[in-house]
């Protein structure tokens, strides 16, 4: 039963804990706790004369507060599937949901409002620019959201002491450990307070150590209700998520829930 | 994101490659100064030019022999068909042109003045007593030619500063003779000190009565006339008058030339002008090269900084923030370039003349104003292509860029 709300047209399917007993609660239940609905997605990339299919039918839906792990071999898909989660990339067929926006419609600027307030990411090779100080990289998101340099600064610092870094803020990423930069890089992630967070080997150039403090790091945001999807090989980190996803030549092999 | 930020990144990425930013405003600075030097110096000549054509006199109109006007074919001076204009054409102008204030008749040419030993090749013209007033020359001391030293073709003449420096010192020069080719001259007047005067030193020269000129030179002609209208509206019937007279005293033939300081100014308006628009336009293309200087620069910057690129965007950076962060650099890079050119050859024009005294100088307000216009526009129009370049690369690819 297709009904509108707010002039944006969703679907209404049950829902696994309807406890309202009005339809439209239920619709704005839906909405606010399914942030990624992935529908048939399939990329192609061309190449040359041949066709090369990364995704083939992926279908996906991600809840608020998740914390998710996609794993797979090398080439299969992964990493576009997290581009296209992103809004980095488009599909090349199917319908990706993002908080019930279409988003394969949206304009490359509105793509990159959309990265810019609701999405953080977090790399494997962390990402920051180099010239800039720890402080300077987190603003970044801001300077892009038209936040004044002032506040910008008095919503950085923050997120750098809850990342520990409150005495490394005037440092350039190249005086930085591996794990210091991820932090920052975490914070700048989150300095828009964006509902999803999008790792992609977050701890795969970090030594052991690192690795587990960037991991607590990111459960802890978990619990404070940031939903997260984390591309990984560790299987040490997939084991420290609620649900894991395993792709294999473009398709979902395995979607588990670990209770 | 808001201009001030834009600039302020791209000031940032200008500061961090100091020697590079540097080299390609090099490029921009050279050109710039060079469009304002060659302006002001071709601007600094045409006013020197002006100044001293006016300087001459007012309203002059100067009568030569020959018709050259017409155009095509060239006439040597001696061709003998050409009737020559004589004192007598002077005096007729003087009778009868009643629109003219004057008409003076000129003999030219050089020889050697020569005092005891001491002797100076020199300009000698033989005129008569309206000279003075007609090129604004005066006599310091004594008197100048007069209108009974021509009628009796007096043995007289009257020194240029210069020649009666170098003949007499600082000895009285009044009523001593001098030797003008093998004939003797009493001094009867010294000039005003005047100087240079489009390169001829008006003080270097020698007056003798005409008439005694033509004795001089062997000659029953002349070799101009100067003559004066009171006001310049008067000049085209002044013409018309000349013609006329000197047209039937010489068998209806209009077999001379009249110039006006008029048309001499507007000649030389015109070359000037052609000449400081090529000089400009060569510079011009100095800035252009700048400009090539910077869009390599920039194409350079863009490839470097893929990966920044790359993470401004999936940080949220739409194409146009991309876009005006490296248009604003290319233009900063070009606009400062240009501010500090625009210092440079002002400073230059106005340090020449204190150096190279023969050499004028005149910035002009429309030099700058075109050098700095261009040279933003060098920016905008060199910047576009790497800028574009930059904001519609592919985020994924940006970010993968090694």
């Amino acid at each position: 039963m297709p009904v509108s709300v707010a002039g944006c047209v969703v679907r209404i399917k049950p829902l696994s804990s309807p406890t309202d007993d009005t339809g439209l609660v239920a619709v704005v239940r839906y909405r606010c706790q399914i942030v990624i609905n992935l529908k048939d997605i399939t990329k192609t990339y061309r190449m040359g004369e041949m066709d090369i299919t990364v995704l083939s039918g992926v279908s996906l839906s991600v809840q608020r507060g998740e914390l998710i792990a996609i794993m797979g071999p090398s080439g299969s898909g992964k990493s576009t599937l997290m581009n296209i989660i992103g809004c980095l990339d488009r599909p090349t067929s199917g319908s990706y949901r993002f908080e019930d926006r279409e988003i394969s419609a949206l304009t490359d600027d509105e793509l990159a409002s959309i990265r810019n307030v609701k999405i953080g990411f977090v790399f494997q090779t962390f990402n920051l620019l180099p010239r800039f100080s720890a402080l300077k990289n987190v603003e970044v998101p801001l300077i892009y959201s038209g936040v004044p340099a002032r506040i910008r600064t008095e919503r950085a610092v923050p997120l750098l002491e809850r990342v520990g870094l409150a005495d490394r803020m005037y440092h350039k990423p190249t005086e930085l450990s591996g794990g210091q930069q991820q932090r920052v890089a975490i914070a700048r992630s989150l300095v828009n307070n964006p509902p999803l967070l999008l790792a992609d080997e977050p701890t795969g150039n970090l030594d052991s150590r690192s690795g587990a403090e960037i991991l607590n790091i990111l459960t802890g945001l978990n619990q404070q209700g940031v939903t997260i999807i984390i591309v990984t090989h560790d299987q040490n980190v997939a084991t420290q998520c609620k649900r894991t996803i395993n792709l294999k030549d473009g398709r979902i092999i395995s979607d588990q829930v670990i209770a | 994101m808001n201009f001030l930020e834009t600039f302020r990144v791209a000031f940032e990425a200008i500061l961090s490659n100091k020697v590079r930013s540097g080299l390609t405003m090099l490029g921009v600075i050279i050109g710039v100064m060079a469009v304002i030097l060659l302006v002001s110096i071709g601007e600094g000549a045409r006013i020197y030019i002006t100044k001293e054509l006016t300087g001459l006199g007012t309203n002059l109109l100067i009568i030569t022999p020959g018709k050259t006007t017409t155009s095509g074919g060239f006439h040597p001076p001696s061709a003998g068909t050409v009737r020559k204009l004589t004192y007598d054409d002077s005096l007729a102008l003087r009778r009868r042109a009643w629109m003219l204030t004057d008409a003076v008749p000129i003999v030219l040419g050089t020889g050697k003045v020569k005092y005891l030993n001491k002797g100076r090749d020199t300009t000698i013209i033989g005129t008569t007593a309206e000279f003075e007033r007609v090129r604004n020359l005066f006599v310091e001391t004594g008197s100048f030619v007069t209108q009974p030293d021509v009628d009796s073709k007096a043995k007289i003449a009257v020194l240029g500063r210069k020649v009666k420096d170098e003949l007499f010192g600082q000895e009285n020069a009044l009523g001593k003779v001098v030797m003008l080719s093998d004939a003797r001259y009493r001094v009867v007047g010294v000039m005003r000190k005047k100087g240079m005067s489009l390169g001829w030193d008006v003080d270097d020269v020698v007056f003798i009565p005409v008439t005694s000129g033509q004795e001089l030179f062997d000659t029953d002609s002349i070799f101009e006339i100067i003559a004066s209208t009171p006001r310049a509206e008067d000049t085209d019937r002044a013409i018309a008058q000349i013609k006329d007279i000197l047209m039937r005293r010489h068998a209806h033939k209009e077999d001379f030339t009249i110039m006006t300081q008029g048309a001499m100014l507007s000649t030389m308006n015109t070359i000037l002008g052609v000449l400081t628009a090529v000089l400009g336009g060569i510079a011009g293309i100095s800035l252009l090269v700048g400009g090539i200087g910077i869009m390599n620069i920039m194409l350079v910057s863009v490839r470097e900084r893929t990966r920044e690129i790359g993470i401004r965007k999936a940080l949220g950076a739409r194409n146009r923030d991309i876009m005006a962060q490296f248009m604003i650099e290319a233009m900063t890079l070009s606009g400062a370039g240009g501010v500090i050119g625009i210092l440079l050859g002002v400073g230059i024009a106005f340090a020449i003349p204190l150096f190279v005294t023969v050499l004028p100088t005149s910035v002009s307000l429309w030099s700058i104003v075109m050098a700095f216009t261009f040279s933003a526009a060098v920016g905008v129009f060199f910047g576009v292509y790497p800028a574009r370049k930059a904001a519609l690369q592919d985020p994924i690819q940006a970010l993968r860029y090694e």
